[in-house]
């Protein structure tokens, strides 16, 4: 009988800890979201599980399985791997150019719009009890 | 966000979700500036800002960025970002706010 390769499992849970935490991680500690470094660790860690495993299972197959498993595993993971990239320097970057954009120095052009409670704000009356306004525009749909 | 009171500074966000998506968010993220609705993107057009079908399902939305305008209602500083994971954090906007329009 051979032994457990419970390296292999365990690579492959710190994998998808490192893709699912993405998002929780950095909402509690928002310098994270910039740079995922903690997700990228834990895709590294993972990925050093992996293929101590991988080494286990090809280098002893005597005591150890896991060739087929492992190389499943380690297939999967690298996948998850490259989706969290494509989100990470492709997805999250796909938005127009900002050259449009009203530019420093230019007048901010007045507006009147609703706020949830159905109120109507203006910048212009926002404005005139205060020294600076910041508008905050985003996409939505969160 | 006490910073922003102490400077007098008031923020409002604005997106083309409707009031009522709005009031949640809002309300799960204890808002207490106004967080406006702008359906049509009128306004954000007129900001330079739009991001054309955006939106999962192909509506026109908003491209994020953070715009401070000063009581003569000039832009002074904005953060035109090209990703959308990397938002202005508020130090940020009250170090802008600081060394363009003062303490």
């Amino acid at each position: 009988m051979k032994r457990h390769n419970i390296l292999l499992w365990a690579g492959f849970v710190l994998v998808l800890l490192a893709l699912v935490t993405y998002i929780p991680i950095f909402a509690v500690f928002a310098i994270t979201r910039d740079v995922p470094w903690v997700n990228y660790l834990l895709f590294s860690a993972g990925g050093v599980f992996l293929l101590l495993g991988l080494r286990r299972a090809f280098g002893h197959p005597q005591i150890y399985g896991g060739k087929i498993l492992g190389s499943i595993l380690a297939g999967l993971s690298l996948l998850l791997f490259a989706l969290f990239c494509v989100g990470i320097f492709y997805i999250s970057k796909a938005i127009p150019a900002s050259e449009t954009a009203v530019r420093v120095g230019q007048p901010a052009p007045n507006f009147t719009l609703a706020n949830w409670d159905g109120k109507q704000v203006s910048l212009s009356d926002q404005l005139k009890d205060n020294r600076a306004v910041v508008l905050i525009f985003y996409r939505g749909y969160w | 966000m006490n910073d922003f009171t102490q400077r007098r500074i008031e923020i409002a966000a604005i997106s083309v979700d409707s009031t009522t998506d709005s009031q949640k968010l809002s309300q799960a993220k204890g808002y207490t500036f106004p967080v406006l609705s702008d359906p049509n993107a009128e306004v954000i057009k007129r900001y330079g800002l739009l991001h054309p079908k955006g939106a999962e399902d192909g509506h026109d939305i908003a491209r994020p960025a953070e715009i401070l305008i000063d009581a003569n209602g000039t832009v002074r500083w904005e953060n035109l970002t090209d990703d959308l994971r990397v938002r202005a954090r508020p130090g940020q906007v009250l170090e802008a706010f600081d060394s363009t329009i003062g303490k």
